[in-house]
């Protein structure tokens, strides 16, 4: 399971660990501001998904989120153990909470997003 | 089963005892009932066995676990919870009204007809405006109407205009009723003071624009005062400016609508016109709108030719039907009931004495809860919790859960959703002096008794039949039904 | 008038706000918009005046011995569901939204859901749509999200009135295509469907359908799944007494109008629309829903859930713009269940299905009219008449005081001249010889 510095992520808070089949969940920030995660939506394994276009969803008790693609590609894997269990979104983000995996069509993609410091500096910044 | 305790939360089902009964049909034709076995049902039909007597004490009981407008005072903001006079309810109940089938031949209902025609008329003698369909259900099933309506005008005129205008104030009705149509919405931020920016609205508008959704007075009960202006440029855009009528309680009698340039709007007979909220319904709405969109309105309408009152059903231009039958009748002849109860004046000084309602409360409480705006209010004002109180860690759902111990509804809070921490009250014209010194002491009891134990504050309400709920349970492993 | 305030009581909240006089108050409203001319009454009535009022309205309309359905049915309303539905914590409430200051509404709810649920059979329930036609519509809405499809196939049995409202619905989507599965005898001709479904979104079907017939459902289920289609159902509650529920013969949604348990017909609202569905679909369903939980000290609670769906929160996003339920019907439709339970809604079911065999055996033998079909039917019949239908309806009203139904010419002109006729428990075999003896002396 990747580390916070092995994957990287978008300005929606989505992380992705870029590989030949690229796992994709949300950041500990985001689990954070969302609260208490009760419901999660996820794509159809073979669903091509588009870089930055919504493809899943997380509810908390009060709001619903789009969750977006962090690159483009064709879904391989889909975390059944989150949909039963949605708190794992909220416990482990990075690790159990994990919510489907994607081959990515255009590799060249990844490298616009933002490392783990990038992304710290981002949130700060938003903060403000 | 013996008598059931005072804190008894059972469920009617779990109260069954096999055997018992409340009601019988006996009709002898009974014996003629003739339905095929193929046909029948197999699976039980698991409803609870319970004797009148059960049924009338366990939902008399639950009953007495409610707040309602007759036993407690609701600040509500934008919900307008006025007092429902009960002379509405006898009136709705007259078996003549209540006993009428939607497919009665227009002879024998020429009596809700009339009523229709002349409540039609005097509504659309208050908005300013020339024509009426009184078929929605509610407000939001006539911000369907009232975009289907505009739909239809723009392609009897041949344009394609496929975007809506709504300020990020707007109710959230309005951008889901925009999207569910098939419209692009496009929100608009509101400037500091909470109205429209009219030079940014004018960046936005175009040949695509279809509707501009406006509520009047806004979501933090400020006045447009640059509606001329925001009609203006709408209009010569050739675009429509739509009214969420929800804050039409600030208005009536005292300013029209149409003057303001609206060309089509939306009534909320449970907000303005008294009629009960149920505890979520049933409501009514109309769509009130100007000449040129009235051929399109759903029919049927009633019209009046030769001294009868009868359905008519237009010229074939019409969006069709919105609703089964005719709307909401039984709440549009409570809702007439209380136009009869108002001359032209008295209409007026619901309006006047919501706004001295509103800026009253507002005065009192907000030295300790800052106001969102500056300047005086309409028939709402938007309140937030200060920084002594934040600080602490008190936020505005503590101030609803302990006004709910203090024996006070909650205002609507966190909407407007622009507003950080907002505290909406709507007091209304029916409240007295006396019942809003009442609701300010609590507030300002809740402030000082929050700053002293905000523990105390965040566990509230302490007095209610059951304390704070577990949400995320019900969200996460739904129990809907027994 | 129903305000407290006196002139007294004005200046001095005028006077504590710092406003030198209302006026100041709305200085944000430019003053040309301020107190224009009102054409209306100068005077309002007293109480008394308003009653006299009302009630000559009320008289204006005619209370005939009616055998009026088509979606909406006579009914006695018991006076126990009254007086809980008058309650005033129940009648003047708000939408629950506060759930500690609301627990009598949200267990309502819950109760209301159960019984919806039971009725059809189905998984669960939400707290209720404005009305049948509405639940209908959005229960095909909801398909079409669910299968991505946007091919509707109906029964030509389905309430034409949920069919215009449905289209309404869908009016800004002109991608969408309506294929109507033709009648066979009144009935939906099951041979024509493993046709028509390829690629459908759904298959509605109303049984008892519109013209009273009951639908057999058999295997219709299986070949909308062959299809991948969903079964969306509309029944009238009061019949599921005796017939089979929607859940038992597989419906994927299954709706109906709730007036029939007990609402007054009020020329056509408030009703109330059930909306049920399976498990597997609950994040489908629009509008509200209540659910059960714990509060802190870990005491039954109930609260308003599955919230981010709804439009004040997902806004453009929203399942639907639906915000509110009929919650006082609903209330009122479940104490009428309560009160009868499932003993007494089945005898009320078999009453309807007696009234309405006895009306049909005597109105048919009645010379030139004859019942249109041969099919077993609920608690309402088409009757073929000789001439013209509506003729003779208005005829009959104005000879005997009777309304012998609904003439179909309009809505089923392939029908010929026929009546849609209603019997509900309310008719009496008097009634029916009235009605047979009318029909008699106008023809």
């Amino acid at each position: 399971m990747p580390k916070p510095e092995e994957v990287k992520y978008t300005k929606t808070h989505e992380w992705v660990h870029l590989d030949a089949e690229a796992a994709v969940g949300i950041s500990d920030h985001a689990q954070h501001e969302m609260g208490d995660v009760v419901f999660v939506e996820l794509p159809k394994v073979g669903q091509k998904l588009e870089k930055e276009k919504p493809c899943a969803v997380v509810e908390s008790v009060k709001s619903a989120f789009d969750i977006y693609a962090p690159v483009s590609g064709e879904v391989t894997a889909i975390n059944e153990a989150v949909t039963g269990d949605p708190a794992l979104l909220n416990q482990a983000p990075l690790d159990g909470g994990w919510m489907f995996k994607l081959k990515p069509s255009n590799p060249a993609e990844g490298e616009t997003l933002m490392d783990l410091t990038a992304y710290q500096d981002f949130v700060k910044q938003a903060a403000h | 089963m013996t008598c059931a305790p005072a804190t008894d939360n059972r469920l009617s089902i779990e109260k069954s005892d096999p055997g018992r009964r409340g009601l019988w049909c006996k009709n002898p034709l009974r014996a003629k009932a003739s339905v095929p076995a193929a046909l029948r049902r197999k699976s039980p039909l698991r409803l609870p066995e319970l004797s009148e007597f059960d049924v009338v004490r366990h939902f008399t009981r639950l009953s007495r676990l409610n707040f309602s407008v007759d036993t407690h005072f609701y600040p509500l903001g934008s919900c307008t919870m006025k007092y429902n006079p009960r002379f509405n309810e006898e009136a709705a109940a007259l078996e003549g009204f209540a006993a009428l089938h939607p497919f009665a031949h227009d002879t024998c209902a020429q009596g809700t007809l009339e009523l229709l025609h002349d409540l039609s008329a005097r509504l659309v003698e208050l908005c300013g405006l020339d024509a009426i369909t009184l078929q929605p259900a509610a407000g939001a099933h006539s911000e369907f109407t009232g975009l289907l309506l505009a739909k239809a005008y723009f392609e009897a005129k041949g344009e394609a205009r496929n975007e809506i205008i709504c300020p990020d104030s707007a109710h959230g009705t309005n951008p889901a009723t925009a999207s569910m149509m098939g419209f692009n919405t496009i929100n608009i931020t509101s400037r500091p003071d909470g109205r429209l920016d009219v030079e940014e609205l004018k960046k936005h508008i175009g040949p695509r624009t279809a509707v501009l959704m406006l509520t009047v007075p806004n979501t933090l009960g400020i006045f447009e005062s640059n509606i001329e202006a925001i009609a203006g440029a709408v209009h010569e855009a050739g675009a429509l400016v739509y009214m969420d009528g929800a804050n039409l309680n600030a208005l009536i009698g005292m300013v029209k609508p149409g003057d303001l340039g609206i060309d089509l709007m939306h009534l909320n007979f449970h907000k303005t016109f008294s009629t009960p909220h149920g505890g979520g319904g049933p409501g009514a709405g109309a769509i009130v709108c100007r000449r040129h969109l009235a051929p399109f309105l759903p029919v049927p309408l009633v019209k009046k030719e030769g001294g009868k009152y009868i359905s008519d059903f237009g010229d074939g231009r019409s969006i069709g039907k919105v609703k089964a039958f005719f709307g909401n009748t039984g709440v549009l002849v409570r809702a007439y009931a209380y136009m009869l109860a108002h001359s032209a004046a008295e209409f007026g000084d619901i309006a006047r004495c919501a706004i001295i309602n509103a800026n009253y409360v507002r005065s009192l409480l907000m030295d300790i809860y800052p106001s969102y705006s500056k300047e005086y209010c309409m028939h709402e004002c938007v309140l937030t919790p200060g920084e002594d109180m934040t600080s602490k860690g008190l936020r505005t759902l503590d101030v609803a859960k302990g006004l709910l111990d203090r024996g006070f509804h909650a205002p609507t809070i966190y909407f407007p959703t622009i507003v950080h921490e907002a505290i909406m009250i709507e007091p209304t014209e029916t409240e007295s002096k006396e019942t809003l010194d009442e609701f300010v002491a609590a507030m300002k009891d809740i402030h000082a008794k929050g700053l002293a134990a905000p523990q105390s504050l965040k566990d509230a309400p302490h007095t209610m039949p059951v304390k704070r709920l577990d949400e995320v349970q019900a969200a996460r492993q739904p129990n809907l039904k027994w | 008038m129903y305000i407290p305030h006196t002139k007294t009581d004005k200046e001095e909240m005028l006077k504590t706000i710092g406003a030198a006089s209302f006026e100041e108050l709305v200085k944000q409203v430019p003053s040309k918009f301020l107190w224009p001319k009102l054409n209306l009454p100068e005077e309002s009535l007293d109480e008394a005046q308003s009653a006299v009022r009302m009630a000559e309205l009320a008289n204006k309309n005619c209370r005939p011995l009616s055998f009026l359905g088509a979606g909406a049915y006579e009914r006695y309303t018991p006076a126990a569901v009254k007086a809980i539905t008058s309650r005033t914590e129940f009648l003047t409430a708000y939408t629950p939204y506060q759930p500690e200051a609301s627990q009598g509404t949200l267990q309502a709810i819950y109760e209301f859901q159960s019984t919806v649920s039971a009725l059809y059979g189905m998984d669960c329930a939400n707290a209720s749509m404005y009305d049948g036609a509405s639940s209908f519509a959005e229960a095909v809405r909801a398909a079409v999200r669910v299968t991505g499809r946007k091919k509707i196939v109906y029964s030509a049995g389905v309430n034409p009135q949920y069919m215009d409202t449905l289209k309404t619905y869908f009016a800004h989507s002109p991608d969408y295509t309506y294929v109507k599965v033709p009648m066979k005898d009144g009935a939906m001709d099951k041979a024509a469907l493993p046709g028509l479904l390829a690629d459908a979104a759904c298959l509605a079907v109303q049984t008892p359908n519109f013209l009273g017939l009951i639908e057999n459902m058999d295997g219709v289920a299986d070949l909308a799944k062959k299809a991948g289609a969903l079964l969306v159902a509309a029944a009238d509650p009061v019949s599921l007494g005796i017939l089979a529920a929607p859940g038992e013969y597989g419906a994927d949604f299954a709706v109906g109008e709730g007036q029939s348990l007990g609402l007054p017909l009020a020329y056509g609202g408030p009703y109330l629309g059930l909306f049920s569905c399976k498990k597997e679909h609950v994040r489908q369903m629009p509008g509200r829903i209540a659910g059960l939980t714990k509060d802190k000290d870990g005491r039954r609670g109930f609260v308003l859930t599955l919230q981010a769906r709804e439009q004040h929160i997902r806004r453009d996003k929203a399942a639907s713009n639906i915000c509110s339920n009929e919650a006082l019907c609903a209330l009122a439709a479940t104490v009428y269940s309560a009160l009868y339970g499932p003993e007494g809604l089945k005898e009320l079911a078999e009453c309807n299905s007696g009234a309405a065999a006895y009306a049909a055996e005597r109105l048919s033998a009645i010379k030139g009219c004859a019942l249109k079909f041969r099919g077993p039917f609920f608690n309402e019949f088409v009757l073929s008449v000789p001439g013209n239908a509506a003729k003779l309806r208005e005829k009959i009203l104005a000879n005997s005081g009777v309304d012998a139904g609904l003439p179909l010419t309009a809505l089923y002109p392939e029908l010929g001249e026929a009546l849609l006729v209603c019997a509900t428990e309310t008719k009496t075999e008097a009634d029916i010889l009235k009605l047979e003896a009318a029909i008699k002396e106008a023809l």
